[in-house]
């Protein structure tokens, strides 16, 4: 089993909590991990991406070679298409449809989408939206989580571990709001994935 | 799961280390924060603040290898620069307690203004240069690293890049070693580096490097393995190893390879693989050293390929595809992303105070047009973009001062410098006094934001102490501004600074508002201890 994923969004958007839930219930599964981050000036608003690589055999490189990916977990449309290059043929792109417009010259929304929808395999969600149904937008990077989560060979019971032990330090109403966009997510892909 | 900066400082935890000492810089920030967050460190009294700039922290940490104990030293690439002077003599001085100085460089500059390669450093120096591989070999070397630099009484080098510091992976923990006790060395003069005490201890750091170099071939993190095809052997520096293993995931390598992950070059590995392969592949994450070694000035040897004749190109990091390319593999890559994306480069925060700053300086240098502005490191070097295009140099830390004078001296007045509160006390306050004895007509901002912004809001060795510096050095108190980075007080602030630009002398002015990611940091941790009491 392998999977070698791309997480990508804007600085500051929880992409390396996402990251975070899929290594923490990996690691219960006894995957090998390895995960490469952006630190640094990039975080500030820019353009950011993780490399996520699990496997059952040892992993040699940090980074996933371009097209080798099996999945591009997006946080904001033009992000998930940045990556297209790394995405192998039968790949799935999974993203929110919210854009993030911190650039003047940020493209129509409607190009973005009927790009991605032009991809062999995708899901796109109105994160956003499915976050403030379930408590808060804040919970947006969860619900593409759960959206994801059918792609990752992973248990739900792990990954919904996983969230419990990330967020438990801010409270049980933050767990719950958590878990409930990841539930969210999940149900969303299994009606249109 | 630890990243390969929290190796290192786990490792350093483990292996008896007293004290660290750093200044901030990505991709080596993490090394410092980890030990501080940590409670085993804590509980064995770790020492572990953040130094005003890499050269105290090195000459600190050499300070504590004079009594014995074990220290660590980290920075970024060019924080090496500032503590070259003491990184340099340290090999000379040699150390008493274990002393590895990490250095993290970044090639392709994801966060730095050049991608100089630290391994030049330390063969320069003639210290011995661990480069891990990978997050497991990172921890191990701190191990290897102290027990290298007792038993040879040198320094040692760990020379990692951002993808390993800045990768994260499940990592075996050795055993806890304690701490050392207080052990003067044996020798009262070992460290007092007068011409002919000097002289002995160059010779014998020369005469190290033969037994350094058979540490190399034996310690088990170089290492040789011979492949049955015979028409290429291939060097893989430190994290190359990895992108040349992910080539071969399904197959054996058919190639002599050898794993290059401790210097000084192993010379008998080195010849025994160039030996045996027609031709030889260097891959270096970094400059092509080795591959400039082995080559020669005349190249007149077999054919090296790597950098230097392009197999692998110049300048950037390494990745799988670009590993594999130099092999000759063909690959099968994502269709490519569409033309309308638009590059998306970092900027400013909302309601960051340095933009209320700039936009006041910059109305108030309407008058004398653009290209006035020398700036230094940190977020405000940010304001150089669109929309403020508030900046023209950003060169090393406490160059914006420096460069204000001499611009001044050659008749730019006004020259004005931009430079962060963090940043004035690593370098800047020695360019200050140099303006106030020479009188220079500059105006300097000092954007206090209390904090070290860029690298994720550290504290900063300023905090507090701006204008008692200032004074201290000697700028006049009626020029000694303060302002409130604010709207509200825009005209305000624009007449003040207006006024400090026509004053033919040294002016400092401090803009001084909290970091806004600090300040949002500070408020939710205050509101999750107010929701703990109720």
């Amino acid at each position: 089993m392998k999977k070698d994923i791309i997480l990508a969004g804007v600085g500051g958007q929880g992409i390396l909590s996402i990251a975070a839930c899929i290594g923490m219930a990996a690691l219960s599964e006894d995957r090998h991990i390895k995960q490469a981050e952006v630190h640094g000036m990039s975080q500030r608003g820019g353009a950011v991406q993780s490399h996520l690589r699990l496997s059952s055999k040892p992993i040699a490189s940090d980074l996933i070679p371009e097209g080798k990916a099996d999945l591009i977990i997006a946080v904001e449309p033009m992000e998930s298409l940045r990556y297209l290059p790394m995405l192998q043929d039968n790949g799935w792109i999974i993203t929110s449809i919210n854009p993030f417009v911190n650039i003047r010259d940020y493209p129509p929304i409607e190009t973005i989408l009927q790009e991605i929808w032009k991809q062999p395999q995708h899901i796109t969600i109105d994160a956003d939206q499915i976050a403030k149904e379930c408590g808060s937008v804040k919970a947006a990077n969860m619900v593409i989580l759960g959206a994801s989560s059918p792609f990752l060979d992973l248990k739900v019971e792990n990954l919904e571990k996983a969230i419990r032990s990330i967020f438990g330090s801010k409270g049980e109403d933050v767990v719950k709001l958590n878990l409930a966009a990841y539930h969210a997510g999940l149900a969303y892909a299994h009606k249109n994935g | 799961m630890l990243l390969g900066d929290e190796a290192i400082a786990q490792a350093g935890i483990d292996a008896g280390m007293s004290g660290i000492y750093a200044y901030p810089g990505t991709p080596s920030t993490e090394i410092m924060e980890y030990v501080q967050a940590s409670k085993e460190a804590k509980e064995t009294n770790i020492r572990a603040l953040w130094s005003a700039n890499e050269k105290t922290a090195m000459e600190s940490a050499l300070g504590m290898s004079y009594a014995g104990k074990r220290a660590m030293v980290c920075m970024k690439h060019v924080g090496l620069n500032v503590a070259a002077d003491g990184f340099v003599n340290s090999a000379i001085t040699g150390a008493n307690g274990g002393l590895i100085v990490v250095a993290a460089d970044d090639p392709s500059m994801h966060s730095s203004q050049n991608e100089q390669d630290s391994r030049f450093f330390g063969k320069f120096s003639f210290i011995p240069i661990l480069e891990p591989s990978n997050q497991q070999e990172a921890y191990d070397m701190v191990h290897y690293g102290f027990e290298l630099s007792e038993k040879f009484h040198i320094p040692v080098l760990l020379r990692i890049t951002t993808r390993l510091a800045h990768s994260r992976t499940g990592v075996d923990l050795k055993t806890k070693l304690p701490q050392n006790e207080i052990k003067l060395p044996d020798n009262l003069r070992q460290f007092v580096l007068l011409p002919n005490i000097a002289r002995k201890q160059y010779r014998e750091l020369l005469d190290k490097q033969p037994n350094l170099e058979k540490e190399s071939a034996n310690s088990g993190f170089n290492s040789l393995s011979e492949g049955p095809v015979k028409s290429l052997g291939i060097i893989a520096c430190g994290l190359a190893n990895n992108y040349l293993m992910e080539n071969f995931q399904d197959e054996e390598i058919p190639y002599s390879v050898l794993k290059l992950t401790q210097y000084p070059v192993p010379v008998d590995m080195i010849s025994q693989l160039y030996d045996a392969s027609d031709a030889i592949l260097i891959l270096e994450d970094g400059y092509p050293i080795i591959e400039e070694l082995l080559r020669g000035i005349l190249n007149s040897g077999k054919v090296i390929h790597g950098r230097l004749d392009g197999t692998v190109p110049r300048d950037g990091e390494l990745n799988p595809n670009i590993v594999g390319k130099a092999l000759g593999k063909q690959f099968r890559i994502g269709s490519e992303a569409p033309a309308f994306i638009k590059g998306r480069p970092p900027k400013l925060c909302d309601g960051c105070s340095h933009t209320d700053a700039f936009v006041a300086l910059n109305e108030a240098l309407e008058p004398y047009g653009k290209g006035r502005v020398f700036s230094d490191i940190g977020c405000y070097t940010l304001s150089a973009l669109e929309p403020l295009e508030a900046i023209n140099s950003c060169v090393d830390m406490g160059a914006s001062i420096t460069m204000a004078i001499g611009a001044a001296d050659a008749g730019l007045v006004p020259a004005i410098a931009a430079i962060g509160d963090s940043t004035f006390t690593h370098s800047g306050i020695t360019g200050l006094l140099d303006a106030v004895n020479n009188n220079a007509p500059i105006t300097v901002l000092i954007l206090d934001n209390s904090t070290t912004g860029m690298t994720g809001g550290q504290t900063s060795s300023a905090f507090g102490k701006v204008e008692d510096i200032c004074r201290g050095v000697g700028v006049s108190e009626e020029h000694i501004k303060v302002l409130k980075p604010l709207r509200k007080f825009h005209e305000e602030n624009v007449k003040t600074i207006k006024k400090e630009l026509e004053y033919q002398g040294v002016s400092v002015i401090i803009p001084r508002r909290e970091c806004i990611q600090t300040l949002g940091r500070r408020m939710r941790q205050k509101a999750k201890v107010k929701a703990a009491q109720l």
